[in-house]
């Protein structure tokens, strides 16, 4: 499953996309520990799967909580893209 | 003399005669405790049974409560008869007798796939604060979601507001929306306190309540279709939620999009709780209900 976790308002697109289909296949689930703001966990979905998710908290105010992560000169590869062994992690902005 | 709400749309309630609620193996409920309104949907044996739809109260399980049972009015049953209870909706964390919470997101797709066939690949479901765009395959398993509940553009409260600013009822918003010469260009769609204050502005310089309700039916419209291109759209095509209900969003959706929505004899604002009620079912199947 593709899930879009985020939002859309005047100030633009700030949405995550995690396939999830790739988390049941990933014992360490690294993109946890990566995020240095927090912002992702583990979560039983509907169909019983253990799938990393973006925490309810953050999902709109994701422009701030990420905003460590994207300086604007130089930006340095995100830390939970490069941690996701499965290259499920992609963000919008 | 009460001042007239022209937000408030009829409640109501069904349930299907035809149907022997005791002739049945499994009776299982959905409720659907949404944000502006709330359903529950029983079901026996995977069939639509009864129904109801209610505003949201102040109370997460007093609204689960109340839509439950008069849902049950008139039909001998009890929430004791029933085999599980599936909650979903923002509130569905909070109704205490509900055997499992499942995302209203899950339940749409597999409401609309009851509804629309197994045909539906892409599913708009038009909430009263928020907007989803489910992709589903031909079980009504989600593939993908993109979900918007930060801004009131392009949801059921959003038109809510509208309509009490023009003073229409909400349920003749779609075909007002649609007497007018020629289509005027949308309203601010990214706002909807931005998009009040520019009706106002078109109200002084004497634009009709129609063509005002024009403007703001095809910003609604597009703000919906901007978010449907981000995941993309899949055929078939089906919309579910309260809006589905206002043709005035749906045609000029349409138009945009350059895709026809399916149709349905099923009410699509049910759809969520519906999806619960077939989760339920499941649930007892796989011996985890209440009465499995």
């Amino acid at each position: 499953m593709r899930a879009n976790y985020g939002y859309k308002d005047g100030s633009g697109e700030f949405f995550i996309t995690i396939d999830t289909d790739a988390c049941p296949r990933c014992a360490e689930r690294p993109c946890v520990a990566a995020c240095p703001a927090g912002v992702l966990e583990i979560v039983e979905d509907d169909y019983d799967d253990q799938v990393a998710a973006v925490r309810e908290a953050d999902r709109r105010r994701l422009k701030y909580a990420c905003a460590p992560c994207k300086p604007v000169s130089d930006p340095p590869p995100l830390a939970c893209v490069s941690g996701c062994p499965a290259g499920a992690i992609v963000h919008s902005w | 003399m009460a001042e007239q709400e022209y937000w408030r749309w009829t409640e109501y309630r069904h349930h299907d005669e035809s149907i022997d609620p005791r002739a049945g193996a499994i009776v299982a409920a959905g409720i659907d405790v949404g944000s502006v309104s709330s359903q529950a949907v029983v079901t026996v044996d995977d069939r639509l049974y009864a129904f109801s739809s209610m505003r949201t109260g102040s109370n997460s399980p007093d609204s689960a409560t109340n839509a439950l049972n008069w849902a049950l009015e008139g039909t001998g049953l009890t929430p004791g008869d029933l085999a599980c209870v599936v909650g979903t909706g923002y509130g569905r964390v909070n109704i205490p007798f509900a055997d499992k919470a499942i995302t209203e997101i899950a339940c749409h797709a597999r409401g609309a796939n009851f509804m629309y066939g197994p045909s539906v690949r892409t599913l708009l479901d038009m909430g009263g604060q928020d907007c989803k765009i489910i992709h589903c395959d031909e079980q009504g398993k989600v593939r993908a979601f993109l979900m918007n509940d930060k801004c009131a553009a392009g949801t059921g409260r959003g038109m809510e507001v509208f309509a009490d600013l023009l003073a229409v009822p909400i349920e003749q918003v779609g075909a007002l929306s649609f007497e007018v010469e020629e289509e005027p260009d949308p309203v601010s769609s990214t706002c909807v306190v931005f998009a009040k204050s520019e009706a106002t502005g078109l109200l002084r310089r004497g634009w009709p309540k129609s063509k005002v309700l024009a403007a703001y039916c095809a910003a609604m419209a597009h703000r919906v279709v901007t978010l449907i291109e981000r995941l993309g759209i899949e055929k078939e095509f089906a919309i579910t939620g309260g809006i589905a209900k206002n043709a005035g969003v749906v045609k000029r959706l349409q138009r945009e999009l350059g895709v026809e929505p399916l149709t349905t004899t099923y009410d699509a604002q049910i759809a969520g709780a519906l999806g619960g009620a077939l989760f339920a079912t499941a649930l007892v199947r796989k011996g985890k209900g209440r009465k499995a």
